[in-house]
């Protein structure tokens, strides 16, 4: 965090100053690990084990938040007498099909609710990434399940964790993570110790969680940790996603993703949601708890907002004209269909694919195999110019004269060069100013697609193609000013924000959304950012003049709450749990919630309130149930339903590892996402012979002087002084064993690449004793690039793409390879070289090892 | 010059008779220093802003003079930042005016080695032209079942997360009508 969220972690440091213990837990010592009170290297990609570790830790020394854990979690609820864990089937839970690798997930759900709801086909939903629609709302399960409120039943979840996280003992948390036990126990005992009434532990991640085949079900791990531990929903707890960059929260909650439509509506697949009324209904589950109940009015006020006039109750607002989904259409499937010539034109805007993604080859020949290429950024950057600058025109596989591909470069306006809003990390948005007009024909985003619509709409008017419908029946005519005619940003917010049709009103809460045509909203969970029409991203109330929670600076979706389930830091009866850490509780005098933020609760519901029988929506939800998404109101610790790996996190190794399981005969998710093609081969894993050719695992992350690809770092002149140089990092150990000199060169090889780097010996990286042997890591960062200030080879060349089932994120924080002194071969030499480590890691012939490896033995 | 000026005007003087005993303050100052002056100060404009790299979202202060970006400091008054930048949210100036900047349109024709100059107007028409072209050829009405697609899978586009998000909301809108699905983002990476 001090590396990659420097001011962030100012905060840290401030809670330290006043007593706070900060520990550290990375394969790699860091500027974090350096002011940490405890830090501990890890081997890269067991995070389940070690937080599973401490799962067992607690409860089997009963340390749980008993009280809030029986109260606002699923502990006491009882599963299906179906289900069988991963325990009992080699690392498979029960309803697994071998063919599509995909689980039947009725045997995990509630007792009595196996077959309830939609029977998805997993397959489609891992395709489509479904599982991030819960981003802002827990899937769907019914009322209240049956319930053991002595947590002596022994399917229910609280007895199914302690059973699952039995053999996660600190033994095993030594044998495989590299951690000695009495280094673990210290950990564990300081995490459970320091969370209860008095006391909060937050815990804060990173990509080094997400970027994994398994990372939706790292972060669950820790959900559960919070949540045992009562760290939820209250001040100091919480588990901290820290986001990369300046709007990449606004770009998931307003996205632009295949599968996902403003505020987590889920775009229109063809099967499943054919009729405006299964779209709405899929999401809106009618027989359900919460708040998601009001789906309806979201999504008919987002398609007034695209469709304006002409989307009435009677056209079902349009819904023919939206596209459908066939499966997956991410950004790595794209890629190889732009190998397989299947896509004809790219628009790159701001990202720089080549040095940024996964498999970076695969990128560029991605690229050079389109008709025409768009690229919107402040510099040249690499995926602007493969053409003539890659290693691939080197190697001649390719020939800028035989290469097809038409590109265009338009010049993007800067941050200061524009007005909107970015959405930070803790989803506080905050609108900018604009201080200048952009240089020469830098335009913004804003602009380019403003007037790209605009012209498309003139060539097709006229156009009597049903196809064309769309386009001209689009809300489209927004109000432009200056020199350039630059579209207004605040009018855009205000769509966003919603209004009433009838009167231009802007709306103060998404509770004003109406299913009948009579609200626009172009994103439901940001209104109340232009509440009153005053833009309320531009407060800028100085933090001398307000309390720490600072509600008058920014707005934070949703309805400005700066801290989610914050029901939660009450107790069941609504009083604070201590003085210590009051944040919002029940006024019975005047009959509602207050406190230092705005309650995330039914302003006047009291902690008192029980649903009727039969009541679904809000009106569901009790007095006592702060998780107000979620489809019964409580917090998960057993996920019952909408997950596609499992309902209870497991340890399965990285796709690539140089370590056989400990735990179980299936090595790895077995229900990742593979792409068995001739592009992407893996490097052999665990069990198989070869892996000794790729014996070394090596794990990427940031320099506090970069920034990703290094389109803004390497083209800056200060930043590339500080950094001038791709670098790699070895122990003295291993430098030792493989005779790499300090501030040498060394290249590192896997199945898909070699790049090299200057080497830096040091023992921020420590050899791991891992099921009696030593385990090297190396640490790479992943800026460079050909193009800029100071340029390099490219890290995220060396990852092939296997992605996590539930988010289609790509595993690009660890894998293996081998490393040796001197600089890489170039030209014709280097495939050659690289083809020669497949040849001996044995995957020429069969690129793909078995996925489903349980019950081998 | 007097005596008296002369040794006041003797910094180590200064440092151990006045009120900064560290020298680094008003005691190290000469005529020169004494005499400049912050071009934030100068300013002709500052624009309230937010840091473009990372997701802690720093306030920044943005100072124009002449038309130019002058100076860009920490915003005092953000909660989040308290006035601090780190090296990157510092070299934001360096940024925005680095002379690295390519500010014209460039345009690589099919099979050619080096890039062309090209009018924005012109190359705004080009790629309007090919996206039409595209969609058309790609274009997919129903499924085998007669369920509508109403899509196009000839038109792909991943943007970075510094995009706004009136940016992103308009940028899906417009490719949602054109059904153009295969839009991306480095949320997703
Ligand atoms: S100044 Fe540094 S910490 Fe702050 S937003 Fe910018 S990059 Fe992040």
């Amino acid at each position: 965090m001090a590396e990659a969220h420097p001011v962030g972690f100012g905060w840290v440091m401030e809670a330290k100053r006043r007593g706070a213990r900060v520990i550290h837990v990375d394969p790699r010592f860091t500027r974090t690990s350096a002011v940490a009170d405890t830090y501990v290297p890890i081997r890269a990609g067991t995070d389940i084990a070690f937080l599973g570790g401490v799962i067992n830790y607690i409860l089997s020394n009963e340390l749980d938040f008993r009280e809030y854990v029986l109260a606002y979690t699923n502990a006491a609820a009882i599963v299906s007498e179906d289900f069988r864990d991963t325990e009992d089937l080699d690392g498979l839970f029960s309803g697994f099909d071998s063919e599509t690798r995909t689980y039947d997930p009725s045997s995990w759900h509630y007792e009595g609710l196996e077959h309830h709801g939609e029977r998805h086909d997993q397959h489609m939903q891992r395709e489509t990434a479904s599982a991030q629609q819960h981003q802002a709302h827990g899937p769907s399960v019914p009322a209240a399940p049956a319930r053991d409120e002595t947590l002596q039943h022994p399917r229910c979840v609280y007895q199914l964790l302690k059973r699952h996280y039995a053999r996660y003992t600190p033994e095993m948390v030594e044998q495989t993570c590299g951690i000695p036990r009495e280094k673990f126990e210290e950990i564990a005992r300081a995490w459970a110790g320091n969370s209860g009434r008095e006391r909060t532990t937050s815990l804060v991640y990173s990509v080094g969680w997400t970027q994994h085949s398994v990372g939706v079900q790292y972060i669950r791990t820790g959900a559960i940790i919070q949540l045992l531990l009562g760290n939820m929903g209250r001040p100091g707890g919480g588990i901290m996603a820290m986001r990369g960059h300046a709007s990449i929260q606004g770009s998931t909650d307003i996205p632009t993703l295949f599968n996902l439509l403003p505020g987590y509506l889920p775009m229109p697949h063809h099967e499943k949601h054919a009729t405006y009324a299964d779209w709405v209904d899929s999401i809106r589950h009618p027989d359900q708890k919460g708040f998601w109940h009001n789906a309806g009015a979201f999504c008919a006020s987002l398609l007034k907002a695209y469709w304006g006039d002409k989307a009435t109750p009677d056209n079902d607002f349009c819904y023919g004209y939206m596209p459908r989904l066939t499966g997956d259409h991410g950004t790595y499937q794209q890629v190889l269909d732009m190998i397989d010539g299947k896509i004809k034109g790219y628009f790159l805007l701001g990202q720089n694919p080549a040095v940024g993604s996964a498999h970076g080859k695969a990128q560029r020949l991605g690229m050079a195999n389109l008709d025409w290429l768009v690229v919107r950024d402040l510099f040249e950057i690499e995926s602007a110019t493969w053409w003539k600058n890659s290693v691939e025109v080197e190697t001649g596989e390719i020939v800028p004269e035989e290469c097809r591909t038409e590109v265009f470069f338009i010049p993007a306006a800067s941050h200061v060069e524009k007005e909107g809003t970015f959405t930070q990390t803790q989803r506080l948005v905050q609108w900018r100013e604009k201080a200048l007009d952009p240089p020469g024909d830098a335009r913004s985003d804003l602009w380019f697609f403003y007037h790209l619509g605009r012209i498309i709409r003139r060539k097709l008017a006229g156009s009597t193609l049903p196809r064309d419908r769309a386009i001209l029946d689009l809300a489209w005519d927004y109000p432009t000013h200056g020199e350039h005619d630059e579209p207004s940003a605040e009018v855009i917010l205000k769509e966003i924000n919603g209004y009433e049709v009838a009167t231009g009103r802007p709306l103060s809460t998404f509770m004003e959304l109406r299913d009948d045509g009579s609200t626009v909203g172009g994103c439901w969970i940001y209104t109340g950012v232009y509440a009153d029409g005053v833009n309320q991203a531009a407060r800028r109330k100085s933090r001398h003049e307000q309390d720490y929670v600072a509600a008058e600076w920014g707005w934070a979706w949703p309805a400005n709450r700066r801290i989610l389930y914050n029901r939660a830091s009450a107790d069941p009866e609504g009083r604070p749990w201590s003085e210590r850490k009051a944040y919002v509780w029940w006024d019975a005098d005047k009959g509602e919630w207050v406190g230092q933020d705005v309650p995330d609760f039914e302003k006047k519901k009291p902690p008192s309130y029980r649903p009727p029988e039969g009541a679904t929506g809000v009106e569901g939800l009790a007095g006592d149930d702060p998780f107000i998404m979620q489809g019964d109101g409580k917090g998960w610790l057993f996920v019952p339903a909408g997950l596609i790996d499992g309902p209870i996190p497991t340890h399965y190794e990285p796709v690539e590892s140089p370590v056989r399981n400990p735990l179980y005969g299936q090595q790895a998710n077995p229900t990742r996402k593979v792409y068995e093609r001739a592009i992407n081969p893996m490097n052999p894993s665990g069990p198989d012979a070869h892996a000794q050719v790729f014996p070394y695992v090596f794990a990427v992350s940031r320099l506090t002087e970069h920034h990703t690809a290094g389109g803004m770092s390497r083209t800056v002149a200060h930043l590339a002084e500080l950094q001038p140089e791709m670098f790699v990092e070895v122990s003295p150990e291993l430098a030792a064993e493989r005779g790499l000199t300090h501030l040498g060169w060394a290249h590192v090889v896997t199945a898909r690449a070699v790049v090299e780097a200057k080497v830096l010996v040091t023992d921020r990286l420590t050899p791991l004793r891992v099921e009696g042997r030593t385990i090297h890591q190396i640490w790479l960062p992943y800026h460079w690039g050909r193009e800029g200030l100071t340029t390099g080879d490219s890290t995220n060349d060396l990852f092939g793409i296997s992605l996590d089932p539930n988010t289609l994120i790509q595993e690009s924080k660890v894998g293996t390879c081998d490393i040796q002194p001197g600089r890489r071969p170039t030209g014709k030499a280097l495939l050659a070289y690289v083809a020669d480590y497949r040849r001996r890691a044995g995957v020429t012939d069969d690129p793909h090892p078995p996925v489903v490896t349980a019950g081998e033995g | 010059m007097g005596v008296r000026t002369w040794i006041e005007g003797w910094p180590v003087y200064r440092q151990l008779t006045g009120t900064d005993p560290l020298g680094r303050g008003a005691a190290a100052m000469s005529q020169r220093s004494a005499g400049l002056a912050p071009r934030t100060g100068a300013a002709d404009s500052m624009a309230r802003s937010v840091c473009p790299y990372c997701a802690v979202g720093c306030g920044q202060r943005v100072y124009v003079k002449d038309g130019r970006v002058t100076q860009i400091e920490g915003d005092p008054d953000s909660p989040i930042s308290r006035g601090r930048l780190c090296p990157k949210g510092s070299a934001s100036k360096s940024l925005v005016t680095s002379p690295l900047r390519q500010t014209k349109v460039r345009y690589r024709r099919p099979y050619a080695t080096e890039w062309e100059d090209l009018d924005l107007d012109t190359a705004m028409d080009m790629i309007a032209d090919r996206v039409i072209a595209a969609r058309a050829e790609t274009w997919e009405d129903v499924d085998d079942e007669g369920r509508p697609l109403n899509r196009t899978l000839g038109v792909a586009s991943l943007g970075g997360a510094t995009l706004d998000n009136e940016e992103n909301y308009l940028i899906k809108k417009l490719f949602t009508a054109m059904g153009a699905i295969q839009i991306e983002n480095q949320a997703r990476i």
